[in-house]
């Protein structure tokens, strides 16, 4: 199935920066309609408002956090089937683990490039 | 005096010379009573209390005394440093700088991705191989922003890591007699001890070699599958 490219994706970073950043990579990569989030308490309240097809979540943010948010969203039923990215510095096996178990899409580790970025999208809403 | 009150007074002394060897012998006896238990006690006392010291305890009395002196040398090197300036004057000063570095430096990158989106409303106005050429450019310079985030991440730490080091130049103030409070410092527990939890997990960016790399990442996931 084809991805929906106007799909609502909801990126969430305490740096502004990084929110801008991811913001404009994924316009680059034609995903026009995303939305930001300063942290896991703000991120839920989107979820809840409207339908998101997508979640890309910086892990190290108060006072909710990425895992946190993450547990919330697999625990609630009309959010657990969003596919949820994390995207953050936390590079040890442990935190791979722990957000594996939690339900993660995928991981991918700051400092992290385009390709990356568009790579484990693809794995995690097929080709686009 | 009274002929009957002046009989009485004579009985009287008569009985108190006839009673006196026998409140002697009682006084001896209680006196005899009280240096067998004073002597008793000083058996006990010496038996704790030795008066003349072995040489075991002579070299622990002798070490007792030179910690003690040490610890009064330590107490004045520590005055003479001046810990309450630390406190007070040079790690907060420090966490400001280190902040001040970190608003800089989004401050610049902010400057940066203005211009790099400026660039990037250029590339559907120019021919194809130009506009490619200004995407891909854009794109490093999004992705070479993202040093922000990581050293803000790391002063972050920094920052920490004195707060860390301010509550225990408060302790040894205190700990010292200092008037500084003690404080209510949080307990610094080493991270690497103890179970995972999601505190222990959020350490962020790892220096080379000591986090993940993507491919280890995705490896990792991949044995889950």
């Amino acid at each position: 199935m084809a991805v929906d490219m106007n799909m609502n994706v909801l990126i969430v970073d305490d740096y502004k920066t990084m929110l801008r950043i991811l913001r404009n990579l994924m316009n680059q990569l034609n995903f026009t309609n995303v939305e930001e989030a300063m942290d896991g308490t703000q991120a839920l309240e989107h979820l809840r408002q409207k339908d998101f097809g997508l979640v890309v979540s910086d892990w190290n943010m108060e006072p909710m956090t990425g895992i946190q948010l993450l547990r919330e969203v697999r625990g609630d039923d009309k959010l657990k089937h969003i596919p949820f990215i994390m995207i953050t510095a936390e590079s040890k096996s442990e935190n791979v683990i722990a957000a594996k178990e939690a339900g993660v899409s995928n991981y991918i580790v700051k400092p992290f490039n385009a390709e990356t970025l568009k790579s484990k999208l693809v794995s995690v809403l097929g080709d686009f | 005096m009274r002929k009957g009150a002046k009989a009485k007074a004579k009985k009287a002394k008569k009985a108190t010379k006839r009673e006196a060897p026998r409140r002697q012998a009682a006084a001896r006896k209680k006196s005899a009573t009280g240096r067998a238990r004073a002597g008793k006690a000083v058996k006990v006392i010496r038996g704790v209390v030795p008066t003349v010291p072995t040489a075991r305890e002579s070299e622990l009395f002798a070490e007792l005394e030179s910690l003690a002196s040490y610890i009064q040398s330590v107490k004045s090197e520590i005055a003479t440093i001046r810990p309450d300036e630390v406190k007070e004057d040079y790690l907060p000063r420090a966490a400001d700088e280190l902040g001040a570095i970190v608003d800089a430096t989004a401050e610049a990158t902010n400057a940066i991705m203005d211009a790099a989106e400026i660039v990037e409303r250029l590339v559907g106005k120019t021919d194809a191989d130009v506009g490619g050429k200004l995407h891909n450019a854009t794109t490093m310079i999004y992705e070479a922003c993202g040093f922000q985030d990581i050293t803000g991440q790391r002063i972050n730490k920094v920052v920490r890591a004195l707060k860390d080091i301010e509550e225990k130049v408060d302790k040894l103030i205190a700990a010292f007699g200092g008037k500084a409070a003690a404080g209510s410092a949080k307990k610094t527990m080493n991270k690497k001890d103890g179970p995972i939890t999601d505190e222990s997990l959020l350490e962020g960016p790892q220096l080379k070699n000591k986090g993940s790399s993507q491919e280890e990442v995705d490896a990792l996931l991949a044995g889950f599958d």
